[in-house]
């Protein structure tokens, strides 16, 4: 069965109809959907949200590969684009929206070429990478959050807004494998400002919620951390928060059976977040020594971990890492895209972006090549663009979830003659 | 396109072939024992006073998968002193302990290696493994599936399913991951970790199953049996790492009631407590019940003093020896309700009274084990040392002097509480091409690899006979892989990709129909896309699905 078939399309008239569809527009890679293919107008019939709606049902326009502004054949293209490649000094493979085979063909664009890697959600990654290769984790997946959860800690996050099935997938199924009765379980949100109505179970039960000052979460992590070693707080609250409401917290977090803790890197938008995450950990490690807990990091949408995963395995180190010595050099301040760009330490930007965001790439004094699904209204005007397709759309391909363990395929779902980023790379290795 | 490999001295034990002074041609990738005598040959290489075996296989090594990738990503400064730049022909790369999947494939073809099997492919993670490997080039590629805490299996087994039912389940697994053979690791504790268990004893139960060690294994061992599956079931057992964990592992040899099992690692399970310190050495009673019981198979996962990092399954026991983590960090990871991770950097040191003991734990199993087509050579890549500790590792089991030297330098204790310097036994070139080809081949029922009879996949090491056995396996004069030359004197030459064995035990399609509701019940994968495709591993024809024949006779 390849995945192509499992996407099994039943013909009906003139529309074809695909189930177990992946998804490819958050990380949490749903594989319930069912397509409807129209003569290539597509609609989700079943496992709906706003960002699959937004992301399936999108429209392409007719758009041309274009060098400065016309239009040219694909050839045309790819030769503009192999020449600024082979002239460049020291390229950035910036945006990185792509599957499995598309990061492969980068990064093997970047060896040949001295370049340099890194995503466009890589401020928030590396708030958990550089925590990670400081102190380490203990983290959970999906399924296990899905069936063994009883209590569930959101810091400063809704879940929500940037995942909108997390909760109708991993908090309010109504079976677990262990007999779990799912609505009892015990939520908890920390921080102001937060959609909290998904967190209401189905039978009416509300959240806990402190209400911390976002960017004071790690004041909250460190209190209940001095508290759980047996530590006496001086202060009477602590970023906001009553100590007694986090005493109250911490019995609830140690009298839990299996409790995870979820955050989103970017939903941590403040200065030396990483020791946050990295204190967020160490508590959860600290927790195990008489229950068990987990982390669960809720990011990495736009192909993100999929990008950081295969450069990790075939170049050794996570993204930010530059191939300009000859070999992979792993910096994650230096290498971290706005500051390349700002500093004009880079001599030429090949964008990728085929999901829901940062199609326009950053402005840029360096030529830019644009590798991009032509959606209406899409900004082409750069030195090279060349339309590609979406990968789980117009092609078959393969993604990682956002925890990192699990990878999922995607199926074609119409056709389509659109190329995609692994194609086009190929075509620019061969041309170099 | 015919090649005669002129005059070599062919060390072939499939066939008996000790030290025989011979030709061989290859054609089409394949050995070829009688060319047509009117066939024009295109290459001829003079192999007088070389010596000549088939391509290694290492059945053991840590090179995909998601604990590995954790590994590189946990540990920049294992990659930092070690950076591998591009050249015209390779991918650039870093690493030692865990180093980059292009990196892992070239290393081994370098050393004469030319099949690398992953011993612990979670099911839920299986697609990445194979991903991972896809991108490791030249040699071929495995993976057996780890079983033995995943929810489906317990359950089915707490709910009192017969075996033909179980089989079922193992065959779809096998099929669905593209597995090669089973693994079981820390049978049931893994899962009982989840639930706040810390240790599991060959006869404790799972807290919430209320199955057992012992009862998962013989469920494993039997269905791997019954299924034809050629490989034994590979165990991790139980109590890794703990002082006197050589009282489970007799028992669980004793414990299978004679089925066949594979023992992994198993230089980690066995540890006695005599001594002032409580640790001492099981390698004589252990190599005596191996010697005795001729079902049992086992690989060492020898360590080597300096820095590594420890990968496995085994998340409790990983969560319990994180106290050594060298760097201080570590990862542990539950996963899927189907099993789990640990990852932690350790670094092994002679001074170390434990380490050096287990050094020396390790080179007396490999010297005690009298047959050598039933203990494999291992280091349990990256948990014992990294992979390119082989020709140092070989050294030591064919050099009594060499090896003598390197024990003297170890913590005095250490020294008083081990029997290695009386232990006389060097092998023999014939028996590491046992332990390194034939018996890897014969145990993973590779039919046509790990031999250089008639109608063998050309993979083929040349090396130059050398006083100093570590410069003579490090650095081989030539490898071919099917029948190209990969590498010359240990630089790769061409880079070609490899294909991935695998088994089809065969399934009843009822199997599907509860495991289809149950993954839509309670998993967040659909069973259509947890499995992993031809196509997937075909990959567009840069990778190859090898399907290995079942053993004659069984049900499968």
């Amino acid at each position: 069965m390849n995945p192509a078939t499992a996407a099994s399309p039943t013909a009906k008239s003139d529309t074809r109809t695909h189930t177990s569809v992946t998804c490819p527009f958050c990380s949490l890679l749903c594989d319930d959907l069912e397509i409807a293919d129209r003569n290539g107008k597509l609609t989700v019939t079943a496992g709906d949200c706003a960002r699959a709606r937004t992301g399936f049902e999108r429209e392409y326009a007719v758009v041309s590969p274009r060098t400065d502004g016309s239009n040219v054949s694909l050839a045309e293209a790819v030769a503009a684009a192999a020449k600024l490649l082979r002239g460049a000094r020291h390229p950035l493979f910036g945006g990185l929206g792509t599957d499995v085979a598309g990061m492969r063909g980068l990064l093997a664009l970047a060896d040949k070429t001295g370049g340099i890697v890194d995503h466009m959600l890589g401020d928030g990654m590396y708030r958990n990478i550089l925590a990670m290769q400081d102190r380490g984790w203990i983290m959970t997946t999906m399924t296990e959050v899905r069936n063994r959860a009883d209590v569930v800690v959101f810091a400063n996050l809704d879940a929500v807004s940037d995942h909108p099935r997390f909760f109708e997938r991993n908090i309010w199924n109504a079976d677990s494998m262990f007999g779990l009765p799912t609505r009892t379980r015990q939520l908890v949100y920390l921080g102001d400002g937060l959609n909290t109505r998904p967190g209401v179970s189905p039978d009416g039960r509300k959240p806990l919620h402190l209400k911390n000052e976002p960017e004071r979460l790690g004041e909250v992590i460190g209190a209940l951390r001095a508290l759980l070693a047996g530590q006496r707080l001086q202060a009477s609250t602590v970023a906001g928060v009553k100590v007694a409401e986090l005493m109250k917290l911490l019995e609830i977090m140690k009298g839990a059976k299996y409790g995870v803790i979820i955050w989103s890197p970017p939903r941590l938008p403040f200065a030396s977040a990483d020791l946050v995450v990295e204190a967020i950990c160490d508590l959860v490690k600290e927790l195990n020594a008489q229950t068990r807990f987990s982390g669960f990091a809720l990011g990495g949408n736009e192909g993100i971990l999929t990008a950081g995963a295969v450069c990790a395995w075939q170049s050794g180190y996570q993204l930010r890492t530059d191939f300009g010595a000859g070999y992979p050099e792993f910096d994650p301040t230096r290498n971290a895209t706005a500051r390349l760009l700002e500093n004009d330490d880079v001599d030429l930007l090949m964008w990728t972006s085929t999901f829901l965001t940062g199609h326009t790439p950053p402005r840029t004094k360096a030529p830019t090549i644009l590798l991009a699904p032509p959606l209406r209204g899409l900004d082409t005007r750069c030195a090279v663009y060349i339309p590609v397709g979406t990968p789980g759309i117009d092609h078959r391909g393969q993604m990682c979830r956002v925890d990192n363990v699990v990878s999922l395929p995607l199926h074609q779902v119409r056709e389509s003659a659109l190329p995609s980023v692994a194609s086009v790379c190929n075509l620019l290795l061969q041309s170099l | 396109m015919l090649i005669k490999l002129t005059g070599g001295t062919v060390y072939d034990p499939m066939h008996g072939v000790n030290g025989q002074v011979r030709d061989l041609y290859v054609r089409d990738g394949r050995v070829l024992s009688n060319p047509p005598a009117d066939q024009r040959i295109d290459e001829e290489y003079d192999l007088r006073g070389k010596v000549v075996m088939a391509g290694a296989i290492d059945p053991h090594s840590h090179i995909g998968g998601g604990k590995v990738n954790i590994a590189r990503t946990l540990l920049p400064e294992d990659h930092r002193p070690h950076p591998i730049p591009r050249t015209p022909l390779t991918r650039s790369g870093t690493g030692r302990a865990a180093p980059s999947t292009i990196t892992t494939g070239y290393r081994y073809a370098e050393m004469g290696y030319t099949a690398v099997f992953e011993p612990a492919m979670l099911p839920a993670n299986s697609r990445q493994a194979h991903m991972e490997m896809a991108d490791t080039p030249i040699i071929d590629k495995g993976a057996y599936v780890m079983l033995g805490s995943d929810d489906y299996l317990l359950r089915m087994m707490a709910a009192g399913k017969t075996q033909e039912e179980i089989n079922g389940y193992i065959a779809y697994t096998i099929v669905a991951a593209q597995a090669l053979a089973v693994k079981v690791v820390n049978p049931g504790g893994i899962s009982a970790f989840k639930f706040n268990q810390r240790n599991l004893d060959l006869d404790e139960k799972n807290s919430y199953y209320g199955v057992t060690p012992r009862q998962i294994l013989q469920t494993l061992a039997r269905g791997v049996k019954e299924l034809g599956v050629p490989h034994p079931l590979h165990i991790h057992g139980c109590n890794l790492g703990v002082p006197g964990n050589m009282q489970t592992t007799l028992n669980t040899i004793t414990g299978v009631e004679g089925l066949p099992i594979h023992l992994t690692h198993i230089q980690f399970h066995s540890y006695g407590t005599e001594g002032d310190r409580k640790f001492s050495s099981g390698a004589a009673q252990i190599a005596e019940a191996i010697n005795r019981h001729k079902h049992v198979s086992a690989d060492v996962g020898q360590i080597m003093f300096g820095q590594t990092v420890t990968a496995s399954g085994d998340n409790m026991a990983q969560f319990r020896n994180r106290a050594f983590a060298t760097p201080n960090k570590w990862v542990c990871m539950d996963i899927e309700c189907d099993a789990g991770c640990g990852v932690v950097p350790f670094r092994y040191r002679d001074q170390n009274f434990v380490n050096a003991l287990q050094w020396a734990i390790g080179l007396e199993i490999f010297l005690l084990v009298e047959d050598p087509w039933r203990v494999f050579l291992t280091t349990d890549h990256p948990n014992g040392a990294p992979f390119t500790s082989y020709p140092h590792l070989i050294r030591l089991l064919m050099d009594k002097s060499f090896r003598d030297a390197c024990f003297e330098r170890l913590h005095p204790e250490a020294q008083a509480m081990s029997t290695l310097k009386s232990i006389q036994r060097e092998y023999s070139l014939y028996e590491i091409a046992i332990m390194t080809r034939a018996a890897p081949s014969r145990s993973l029922g590779l039919s046509d690899r790990g031999h250089l009879g008639e109608g063998a996949a050309a993979d083929i090491t040349v090396y130059t006979p050398h006083d100093d056995k570590e410069r003579m396996f490090e650095k081989p004069d030539y490898v071919f892989k099917d029948g190209t030359l990969v590498a010359k004197n240990g630089r790769i030459v061409k880079v070609t990709d490899g294909g991935t064995h695998t088994l089809r035990p065969g399934f009843e399609k009822s199997v599907l129909k509860p495991l289809r509701a149950y993954f839509e019940q309670f998993h967040t994968v659909r069973l259509e896309n947890f499995r992993v495709s031809d196509e997937e591993i075909v990959n567009e024809g840069r990778g190859r699905v090898i399907i290995n024949p079942l053993r004659a006779g069984s049900r499968g």
